[in-house]
């Protein structure tokens, strides 16, 4: 107990009364997706989670296109909850099969 | 007045270069699309970003050669959900629980796990997707080049002294763990791993709360994190701050579907094709690289030493192969430093290059006998790439 005590003490004094927490800022993200069909729709859905970077750096060629971009979309919706309408899957697949 | 605001701006920015000059810097990494902008951020010295939200970082490469150590401010960093509360992060009032199938379950500050006895390993730490964007053919994911890897001196506490202090109950079979890191919706699966009961005690998985003698920066994890020696990236959670003990397996999006690999000897299949059956990603496999040429370089004709860095799963490197003619010949090259069974290896090898264009590959051997393929192999996440590499350069 007096042991306690003393603890609580030297614990009073080696510890400021508001344990602080510290400051980190990410850069902003100024990422942007390129001009192209549906833009206003990609950027509220897709720029919800993420920034443009995880588009503009996948793979490109013809192997990259519609059928990629919609495996894509299905996957943020089915794997990773990904409020999307329904009717706003095609645009923002033919936004990225023809913009990236 | 330039001259003293760039100097101003210099130091606000620690860097080595202009300010101006970083900002603006790209490099472009070898492979389709592989422009990439230079970045600072904070605890970091520019660092290659692969993605801005959530962050990924890559490590620039001439930073391996200098030395065996990766340095906290070149190392890797890889979020994988946005919703990342730094300034929530208070290491006086940071706790990690310890519960589920224990006889005491437990709440650690970072002061209560310093009080105990410490570890310390030298450890590489690899993303799962580093180099996935040679992969051939692509795959999609982050398209990482070869800097989603790291090595650092870790000090931590065993998860073994942790979960032996809240008593594991009979029958236990895994942990899972996560971070105070989450998703930005609520239906996205948080990220959480799990490890083998029997892993998790093997004395050498860690709660790390020291990295190369100094915090973990951030952006690594701040203020803990766990440590899985000679295992992918994937289970080394950043910021812990749970760790449950349950009696079977866990099965949450993290483990049962993503992160895994073929069920197949190497994790690979033949190219463009599905898997049959597929596990969780576990160990590295063995991987080398030259360090001390990039390719494409030109190089002084006659006499070098070439120096690189080797390492795997855990068995260690045995040896390290050289080859100057593409694979033609190899000679032994000269191990450094044994830093450790998890560390990259140091190796270096007087060659001579005549005039002229050499391809030069380096092939680590490691203690379980197991090397390095000349074919690339494939899966469809990219992960795991170990070919030999080529370094072409041209002597003159």
């Amino acid at each position: 107990m007096k042991r306690f005590a003393i603890l609580l003490l030297l614990g009073a004094a080696a510890v400021p009364a508001f344990a602080k927490p510290i400051t980190f800022e990410l850069p902003a993200d100024t990422t942007q997706f390129k001009p192209g069909p549906h833009l206003d729709v990609v950027q509220g859905n897709c720029g919800a989670c993420h920034s443009a970077d995880y588009v503009q750096t996948q793979p490109t060629g013809p192997k990259f296109k519609k059928d990629f971009w919609q495996a894509e979309v299905t996957k943020m919706i089915k794997v990773y909850g990904a409020p999307i309408d329904e009717k706003d899957i095609p645009a923002i697949v033919e936004y990225l099969s023809t913009t990236y | 007045m330039q001259r003293r605001t760039l100097i101003t701006a210099s130091g606000a920015l620690a860097l080595g270069a202009s300010p101006l000059q970083a900002l603006a810097q790209t490099v472009t990494l070898p492979f389709d699309n592989g422009e990439r902008p230079i970045a600072k951020y904070p605890q970091k010295r520019p660092m290659i970003r692969l993605t801005s939200r959530p962050p990924q970082l890559e490590t620039p490469f001439a930073v391996f050669n200098e030395n065996v150590i990766t340095p906290n401010d070149a190392f890797f960093v890889r979020y994988h959900l946005a919703n990342i509360p730094f300034d929530d992060i208070d290491p006086d009032t940071w706790t990690v629980e310890i519960k589920g199938k224990v006889n005491k379950p437990l709440k650690l500050k970072l002061a209560d796990l310093k009080r105990l006895p410490s570890v310390e390993l030298v450890a590489v730490n690899q993303c799962s997707g580093n180099s996935r964007a040679f992969s051939n053919p692509r795959v999609a994911g982050g398209q990482s080049g070869n800097g989603a890897m790291g090595n650092a001196r870790w000090k931590g506490v065993p998860l073994k002294a942790v979960l032996d202090q809240a008593g594991v109950q009979a029958g236990a079979k895994q942990v899972f763990y996560s971070g105070f890191d989450g998703p930005v919706i609520d239906k996205t699966p948080k990220f959480v791993k799990a490890l083998d009961i029997d892993h998790a005690r093997d004395g050498e998985v860690m709660i790390a709360y020291q990295m190369n003698g100094a915090d973990l920066p951030v952006l690594n994890g701040f203020p803990i994190r766990m440590v899985v020696p000679g295992w992918y990236g994937t289970y080394w959670m950043k910021h812990l701050n749970e760790v449950t003990v349950i009696d079977k397996e866990y099965d949450g999006f993290w483990m049962k579907s993503a992160y895994r690999i073929p069920d197949t000897e190497n994790g690979m299949i033949e190219p463009g094709t599905a898997p049959k059956a597929t596990v969780p990603i576990n160990h590295f496999n063995v991987r080398s690289f030259i360090t001390s040429v990039a390719d494409g370089a030109k190089v002084k004709a006659g006499a070098t030493t070439l120096k690189g860095i080797a390492f795997n799963g855990g068995s260690g490197i045995k040896s390290v192969a050289v080859s100057t003619d593409g694979g033609k010949s190899w000679a032994d090259a000269k191990l450094g430093q044994d830093l450790g069974k998890f560390s990259f290896r140091e190796w270096t090898l007087p060659v001579n290059l005549a005039a002229g264009e050499h391809v030069l590959q380096v092939r680590a051997t490691g203690n379980d006998g197991k090397t390095q393929p000349d074919k690339a192999g494939w899966n469809p996440p990219g992960y795991m790439r170990n070919v030999i590499e080529s370094t072409r350069v041209t002597a003159a």
